[in-house]
Parts: structure tokens; sequence; C-alpha cells
């Protein structure tokens, strides 16, 4: 790769300075009227929780979206690593048996 | 577009790329942890970056016309629309930093001029009716753009697309409802609603950029899938989309040459002065002065709201820590 001062010097190759404090990042779960669990709705930065619910209000429901805010701070969230995609999920690939529609139910059962 | 002009980094050969290729040319979407070449992080980055730019230096001409909106209901609409571009950057900057630069950072280079806004910002509101040209064309210009983009294979960049688009279609008919009051207005409001199509007419076709064809840039970032038209193409959508409704409204799209063309199923029309455009980015526009001065202004006046809060939740932290 280029080093810093390339054609582009626009685009920092990693962090160019020592991060100043920035406030941090929230993730924002919603739930909607309708019963359904919280979803992840997008991110914001607020300094502490109290601001990242009342930031998660303003940008994320001002269209009635939400009956509910969840906020959690980006950091404290585990994620999957995407190059276990393999091992993490190839279990369930072979087993089709878990799904209803493996089996034959003659039709005069009716409904099930 | 919001994002003009893009500079692309050229793609590597290796065996990585290619199979990084192979994903997105088969659909799939790139999520954040995924391996990356470094040219296509480093593009995404100045395009989502200056689109999230571009959505909060926009607030500034539309700003401008807030306090003076001609009724409460006026003022309480376009100040949800406005409202709505803050966000539309947040979306946009929270999907630029997944791609590991701070807000800060991304912040910082707007305002030194590093990185770049939308050339359209850099024109004057003059009158109520721009308020209404603002809200049809330009927002309507954008729409062109978005509503491809949701389908772009940088994950975040398109979930962030899917909710702009949801709160563009408000944008666009706030603005076509001003245009059409003022039309069927007094002789003296259609003229300000005509000589508001006047002076945007030709800026809002530069919000396009420059005829693409031959750009090797926009090549790599087409197969990327972060560019996903040429800007010929929708400059032409949008003409083809725009020109019926300037003449329901009784007002005259500003070009002699503009003419129905059978044979293309579309309008044959003159293109902008590109020159004023490259003056307009280079930073000699009517307003480029101004609107960085206000974003500078807003930074430096703001400093003082960031630091008191973040010393607040820090020292109220410590004391939560020490109870335990
Ligand atoms: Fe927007
Ligand atoms: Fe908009």
């Amino acid at each position: 790769m280029s080093s810093p001062n390339s054609a582009y010097p626009d685009i920092p190759e990693t962090q160019t300075k020592p991060k100043r404090h920035e406030w941090p990042l929230w993730e924002v779960f919603i739930r909607g009227q309708h019963g359904m669990s919280h979803r992840h709705v997008g991110s914001l930065h607020a300094p502490d929780e109290e601001m990242a619910i009342k930031n998660a209000r303003d940008v994320y429901t001002r269209r009635n979206e939400g009956v509910s805010i969840w906020v959690v701070e980006a950091c404290n969230i585990a994620a999957s690593s995407p190059s276990e995609k393999g091992p993490l999920y190839e279990p369930s690939e072979s087993k089709v048996y878990r799904h209803p529609t493996f089996f034959d139910i003659p039709e005069e059962v009716g409904a099930m | 577009m919001y994002a003009q002009m893009v500079k692309s980094e050229a793609a590597d050969e290796s065996a990585e790329a290619q199979a990084f290729q192979a994903r997105i040319d088969a659909g799939e979407k790139i999520e954040p942890k995924d391996w990356m070449p470094a040219g296509y992080r480093k593009t995404l980055i100045r395009q989502i970056g200056q689109h999230a730019h571009s959505e909060i230096v926009g607030q500034l001409p539309e700003g401008n016309w807030i306090t003076r909106a001609p009724t409460l209901e006026r003022k309480a609409i376009l100040l949800a629309k406005v409202q709505d571009e803050a966000g539309h950057g947040l979306y946009l900057y929270c999907a630029a930093e997944t791609l590991g630069v701070s807000r800060d950072e991304l912040t910082e280079m707007l305002l030194d001029g590093r990185m770049k806004y939308s050339s359209i910002f850099n024109y004057p509101t003059l009158t109520w009716a721009d308020m209404g040209a603002v809200g049809w064309l330009v927002d309507g210009a954008a729409i062109m753009n978005q509503v491809p983009l949701q389908r772009t294979s940088f994950g975040p960049y398109s979930r962030a697309m899917i909710r702009v688009c949801k709160e563009e279609s408000f944008h666009q008919r706030q603005g076509y409802d001003i245009m059409m009051k003022m039309a069927q207005g007094t002789p003296e409001q259609k003229a300000m609603a005509q000589n508001a199509l006047d002076r945007f007419w030709y800026p809002s076709l530069m919000m396009f950029g420059p005829s693409d064809a031959d750009s090797v840039h926009s090549a790599q970032s087409m197969a990327w899938k972060i560019k996903m038209n040429t800007n010929d193409e929708l400059r032409q959508k949008f003409v083809d989309q725009t020109v019926p409704q300037a003449e329901y409204l009784g007002l005259t799209v500003p070009d002699k040459t503009l003419k129905w063309n059978d044979e293309k199923g579309g309008y044959d029309f003159a293109e902008p002065d590109w020159a004023e455009f490259f003056e307009v980015i280079k930073g000699n526009g009517p307003c480029n002065t101004e609107r960085l001065a206000a974003r500078n202004k807003a930074w430096d006046d703001g400093k003082w709201v960031r630091d008191g809060l973040l010393a607040h939740a820090e020292k109220r932290n410590a004391r939560k820590v020490a109870a335990e």
C-alpha cells in the first residue's frame, strides 16, 4: 500500500493521530408497535446512555417507528467473525429434517 | 451527485482481490469485518464521506429560510425536512466509520477542505421559491442517485441508503408543493418560481458530474458496485422525469435546445457550463467560503458542549465505579 502522502492524501491509512476523545459510539435497537422484537436500526455518538436514548429518539423515531429503545455501547457488543462463516453455520446445512417441509404428510390428514 | 467525481483507487490483482470481486459479482454484500482491497475501502470512505458532508452542508441553504417561512405550517415542514438531512448525514457518517475512519477525522477533513461536498450547495437561496426549487430539483436529483445505491455492495452504505430513500420522497413532494402554490399564485409569485427554476436548473444537472463515459475511475467503482449508473444515464433520467413536471407547473425550463427525441425516447438537452462547475468544485462558487465558515463556526462554538458532556459522563462513571 502507498504511503500516507500518496496521490490521495485525504484518506488516512490508519488512525493518523492519537485518537481524540470522541463521544463513544452506541448501537440503537427499536421495538415497533406490533410486538416484534427490538431490531437494530443504526448507531450514533453520545456522551452517555441517557443522551444516547434521547438522540436515538430524535433520529430514529421521527415517524412513529417505535415504542421502545435500547442502546448498547458498541464496544460492548461481541460479534461472530466473518472468517468463521463456514465452521459456524455449516453444521445446520446438512440437517434438512429441522424444516417442517422435510416430512410428507398425506393430504387426508388436513392442515398441519 | 451528492458524491461527485470521487476518485477511485485501482484494483489489485491478488487472488484475494479476485475472490472479493467474485463475491460482488454474485451479488453478495460486503460487511465491515470482511476482507476488502485497500482501494475499495479508501474509495468508499471518500464517497460516503462526501455524501455525508453534502447532507450536512445541504442544511445551510434551506436553514436560511426557516425563520422566514411564509406560514407557521410551512416553517414546521421546512424544519422537519432540514432535520431529516441531519439524520441522513448521521447515517452516512456511521456507515463510513465502519471502515475505520473516525467521526472527528471526517469532520476535520471537511472543515479544512481535504474532502468535498456537492457543488449544488454553493449556490445561494435568494427567495422563498428557492425552497420549492431545492426540494423539487435538488432532492429530486439526489433520489435519482440514491435509489440505485440501495443495492450497493457495501452493507452499511446500502442500509443507510434504504433509510434515506424512505424520507426523500417527503422532501421532493414538499418542494413541488411549494412550486405549485407559487406557480398558481399572483404573477409576481409565478415569476419568482420561474426565476428559481432558471437559477437551479443547470446547477442541478451538474450534480450528476461531468460525462464519465471514458473515465477509468468510474469503471472501477462500477465494477465494485459502489457506483451503479453512469453520470449521463442518471442525468438523462432526471431530465426526462423533470421536464413534464415543469410543464405541469406552467414554467419553462431555461434551455432553448430542449427537445423530445422520439428515437432515443428521451429529451435532447443542453449541457451545463462545465467550466463553472470546475470553478465551484475548486472553491470559487458563490457561497463556498460562507458554507465552510458556517461549518467551522458551528464546530468551534460546539466544542464546550462536546467537552462538557463528556466530562460530566466521565465524572458520573467514576462515581459509579467507586460505589461498586
Ligand atoms: Fe438527504
Ligand atoms: Fe433530502
